[in-house]
């Protein structure tokens, strides 16, 4: 993920929902949207934290001007 | 803080909510009258057996059941043949997790190979349980013994035997290529690292090992399955999540969900063990080709051989700190062996690892690495037991190479709401403080010890806790009780927890409430019993049950006095006329009106809620005394100080503490797989020694109560965090007591006594040269 | 295997007969043959407690007892513990004490407990640990279940105190 954003581990982009975050980002650094999806969905490995809350709509959810989109390896439960 | 909840009298807020009533399910089970999924018997039932491989890693080149199918009594035998097949990159997308579906097929049959010892590879029915047994000694199999790979670090090896010839490894959703029985490898990373340690005054630095637990639940695996002619399955089992069993068995036999329905019994302890499926698919398949019911027990041995154990773990962290205690820097390596399949929940280790402290520059590495072992499983808080050991058994050292006292180095560095976890969450209102601010005030952690070699250890653990989906159905009959229908398996009196919350809401008695646990046909979607979320997650739903109840009872007040819904207020569990306060109606006294006020009062509440990042804290205090002659441990006390949010049943609050505790002393001291040559050497309960009664004393409870800030009551969740500070306060407890630091789980007499002679050795040399 | 053996025997007061095979252990036959599931299978093979029984005053696991052996054999199983006026003291105190969580063991803690007052009507927390330590509980750290024997044993002894009787 690093080696595609150029070595940066925050990065600004814009975007109304994940989707759009992640088509935004992909346009910037290509090979993102890959590496974070299969089938305009989120791949299960992988889980979407806005604002420090992990999110159950993946490309959905929704985001504002100055949230935090994360990326992180989904957890297994217990 | 409950203080008043503890007597058991409520804590003032509430009235139903932190009250102790008798669990509704408890009549039956202390008569011997719940059933549970090994009491299901059906007419026409035929007993299955499984045959199981003898080798840890073997080609499977023929299997011949010709003798077996002749044996008298023996209606059918099965093998992988009998399973569909398999497209290489089908996925199953599990809440606990995402599955090759052919991985997952390989566990219930194994077609190509056998990847541990236990791993299933025929099954049999039978007219009775010991034609089953015999008839497996008469399958043969055709094995090619293949080099096997058990210990995790030697797994990791570029020479070591691997697994699976498609396995490469994956970095963060990028497939890196390489074949390897690493299966992922994961990071996260916070701050800069090299600058954190430049600037430390203290750096420590070890590497800890744990041994492979079981969760030791004492009632076996079990399904029952009954394939009926219209096409329609329907499985009886003990699962900690029926509509998981419905989506694995309907995947793994190609069949849609619709087919599958799911029928969850009593369940006698699950642990995280109970998620996985086992037997379902198998007693399917024996009862299509039958036409009767078909029920699998697992023998006690093949539980432990061949289902899901935690897993075994390499653990390296370097913490660095400056002279005052405040962390600047910390790093952490963690392998943990998946078993035969990958899967191993080495990213909630990632996030736990570290998760009880800010701490500004931080970078963890997890791998997730597959050897000849059973599939790994969820095991209470997994992951995390694993790495706290190392955490807190360093924290110790700082602690103590500094002369702070362990808990105030702790608070100095304590997470709070706003602290940065390295994965990148950021903490809201947590109780981590909270616990060790009770803990620096308890009277055991003041008390004075007692002897010689004894001594104290402390340690904070951590849980992050799930939400998801629940679904909770309410029926009011005219008698003024509810019955509510939920998705929930209860292992540990989560019905009372549940009908606590939907009481609370409408001012009713928990008793006038009666919760039953629905099969896959007759609740709504719920997620699986675990990640401490059925009081959180299933209670919410409850909530919103209660809510579209009130809401629907407001209205048929309105009706019965001929008014409209807004002159109904509800007020102290009474419907109220709001400008003629002489009419007021109990909930009972509506309830009994409702035959001629129109439809039926049903209230559901469906709810996938967030759980946040929050999570769960404690704390706890272990005393020990070390036998020096044997190197025994005893606990002499041993205390839990944990933020569960609001306790809504603090019995059963208190109950899940307690045995997360003496779980987390089991592993510390006593439990351990054996392997020899691949093999498990103590597969029984005999020389799996799980703690007795004569282990452990009384174990003290205090329940920290800070609210989750988004559920409706402030539940957070309590069932698992508990697991994860007793081997580190122990080992700490040890040191405290004979001045040794033992690095690796169990703690067991043998290894105590030679790190004290050892240590005795080395002081005599000192004292000699 | 296939001759069955006539057992005669007496279950929980009630006089009784059946047939099995010599394999069949006594928790095979309670189990599966007379649907008295209230005896828990947990191990099989005599570790865990989860089958207590108790033949002839005696404290056994039924896993561990062929069923032919129990012919003219007095047994009692969790089925026999309450009694149409209501639930024996044990019972009463694992509920008020939420000693049971999944409630697998419980039948077999009770019934082992109620062979321990049934010999030491005061027992001290050491004692009930020592008899109870054949008993595995996964679920609770055994802190109720104790502290429920040690409070039903006070109420045993209330009971039977006035009369002078130790039964």
């Amino acid at each position: 993920m690093l080696s595609l954003a150029g070595g940066r581990e925050q990065v600004s982009v814009e975007g109304r929902t994940v989707r759009e975050v992640i088509a935004n980002l992909n346009r910037a650094h290509n090979g993102f949207r890959d590496r974070l999806c299969r089938d305009d969905k989120l791949k299960p490995t992988i889980a979407v934290v806005v604002d420090g809350e992990i999110s159950s709509l993946g490309m959905r959810q929704k985001v504002s001007l100055e949230s935090e989109v994360q990326f992180l390896p989904a957890m297994s439960g217990g | 803080m409950s203080n008043a909840s503890k007597n058991g009298n409520g804590n003032g807020k509430y009235k139903v909510i932190g009250t102790r009533p008798i669990r509704h399910d408890g009549v039956d089970k202390v008569t011997g009258r719940a059933a549970y999924g090994i009491d299901t018997h059906l007419g026409g039932m035929l007993y299955g057996q499984i045959l199981r491989s003898p080798h840890p890693y073997a080609r499977i080149r023929g299997i011949d059941t010709s003798k077996a199918k002749a044996l008298k009594g023996v209606r059918a035998v099965i093998t992988a043949a009998d399973l569909p097949p398999s497209e290489a990159d089908e996925v199953l997308n599990l809440v606990e997790g995402s599955f090759r579906l052919k991985d997952l097929r390989s566990n219930i049959l194994a077609d190509e190979k056998v990847f541990y010892q236990g791993h299933s590879v025929a099954a049999v029915a039978a007219t009775n349980l010991h034609i089953a047994e015999e008839a497996l000694q008469l399958i043969e199999v055709d094995y090619e013994i293949l080099p096997h790979v058990d210990d995790v670090v030697a797994a990791m090896r570029d020479d070591a035997p691997l697994l699976h010839e498609d396995l490469t490894t994956k970095e963060f959703g990028e497939d890196t290529g390489k074949n390897s029985n690493i299966a992922s490898h994961i990071q996260f990373k916070l701050g800069d690292l090299e600058k954190g340690f430049a600037e430390s005054d203290i750096i420590v630095e070890e590497e800890f090992e744990t041994a492979s637990v079981h969760q030791g639940y004492i009632e076996s695996h079990n399904a029952t399955a009954e394939w009926k002619t219209d096409g329609q399955l329907t499985v009886w089992t003990s699962t900690q999540g029926a509509f998981g069993v419905q989506k694995q068995t309907a995947a793994i036999l190609g069949l849609p969900v619709s087919k599958v329905r799911v029928v969850p019994m009593e369940i006698g302890g699950g642990f995280g063990g109970k998620i996985p499926v086992y037997l379902a698919p198998q007693a399917a398949i024996l009862s299509k080709k039958c036409g009767h019911p078909v029920k699998i027990v697992m023998t006690r041995a093949d539980v432990f051989r061949s289902t899901g154990p935690t897993p075994s773990s390499y653990v390296k962290v370097k913490l660095g700190a400056d002279n005052s205690g405040k962390l600047l820097a910390a790093q952490a390596t963690i392998a943990f062996a998946a078993g035969a399949f990958p899967g191993s929940p080495v990213g909630a280790g990632a996030v736990c690892v570290l998760s009880c402290y800010a701490i500004p520059n931080g970078l963890v590495d997890g791998y997730d690495v597959v050897l000849n072992r059973p599939r790994s499983a969820a095991y209470r808080a997994p992951g995390s037991t694993q790495v706290n050991l190392a955490v807190e058994t360093l924290m110790d050292e700082i602690a103590v190479k500094l002369g702070m006292d362990p808990i105030e180095l702790r608070l100095l560095n304590a997470a709070e709401e706003g602290t940065r976890r390295v994965d990148g969450a950021v903490y809201p209102v947590v109780g981590c403080r909270e616990t060790l601010e009770q803990t620096k005030v308890h009277e055991h952690y003041l008390a004075p010890l007692s002897g010689p070699h004894q001594g104290r250890g402390v340690a904070t653990g951590f849980w992050m806790n799930a939400g998801l989906k629940s679904t909770v159905t309410a029926n009011v009959n005219e008698d003024g009780t509810v019955n509510l229908m939920e998705g929930s398996t209860d292992i540990g009196g989560s019905r009372a927890s549940i009908a606590m919350q939907f009481a609370e809401v409408l001012g009713l008695p928990a008793e006038a409430v009666n919760p039953m646990v629905g099969d896959t046909a007759s609740v709504g979607y719920t997620e699986l019993t675990g990640g401490s979320r059925v009081t959180f997650a299933t209670g919410w739903a409850a909530y919103e049950a209660a809510q579209e109840v009130k809401k629907i009872l407001i209205g048929k007040a309105a009706l019965y006095w001929e008014t409209t819904e807004d002159e109904v207020r509800f007020e102290e569990g009474d419907f109220v006329h709001s400008t003629d306060p002489e009419k007021r109606l109990t909930f009972k006294e509506l309830a009994g009106h409702l035959v001629d006020l129109g439809g039926p009062v049903v209230g559901t509440g469906a709810v996938d809620p967030n759980s946040g990042v929050g999570g769960s804290f404690t704390t706890c205090i272990a005393d020990v005394e070390v036998d020096p002659e044997t190197g025994k441990i005893k606990i002499l006390r041993f205390t839990m100080i944990q933020d569960a949010g609001t306790a809504i049943h603090p019995s059963y609050v208190e109950g899940q503490m307690q045995g997360g505790s003496v779980q987390g002393i089991g592993w510390a001291l006593n439990e351990e797989y054996f392997y020899n040559e691949g093999r498990m050497q103590n597969a029984s309960f005999l020389d799996y020694r799980i703690p007795t009664c004569l282990d452990v004393p009384m174990i003290e409870t205090v329940i920290v109560e800070v609210p989750h800030p988004d559920h409706p009551f402030g539940v957070r969740g309590v069932g698992e965090a508990s697991i994860a500070p007793p081997p580190a306060a122990i080992a700490n407890a040890i040191y405290d007591a004979v001045g040794i630091r033992l690095h690796e789980l169990p703690m067991r007499p043998d290894r105590v006594l030679a790190a004290c002679l050892a240590k005795e050795e080395a002081e005599a040399a000192t004292a000699n040269g | 295997m296939n001759s069955k053996a006539h057992v005669k025997t007496t279950i929980n007061g009630e006089e009784m007969e059946f047939l099995c095979e010599p394999r069949q252990s006594l928790l095979e036959v309670l189990r599966d043959d007379l649907g008295l599931t209230g005896t828990k299978e947990g191990c099989n093979d005599g570790n865990c407690g989860a089958c207590s029984v108790i033949i002839d005053n005696v404290l056994v696991n039924a896993c561990l007892v062929f069923a032919v052996e129990i012919q003219g054999c007095r047994v009692f199983t969790i089925e026999g513990l309450a009694s149409p006026e209501g639930l024996h003291p044990l019972q009463q105190k694992f509920l008020e004490n939420a000693s049971l969580q999944c409630g697998i063991c419980t039948p077999g803690f009770l019934v082992a407990a109620k062979a321990l007052l049934d010999h030491n009507p005061d027992p001290t927390e050491h004692e009930v640990r020592h008899w109870l330590a054949g008993n595995l509980c996964r679920c609770t750290g055994y802190d109720k279940i104790v502290r429920a024997v040690l409070k039903a044993a006070e109420v045993g002894r209330e009971t039977t105190a006035p009369a002078g009787s130790s039964n």
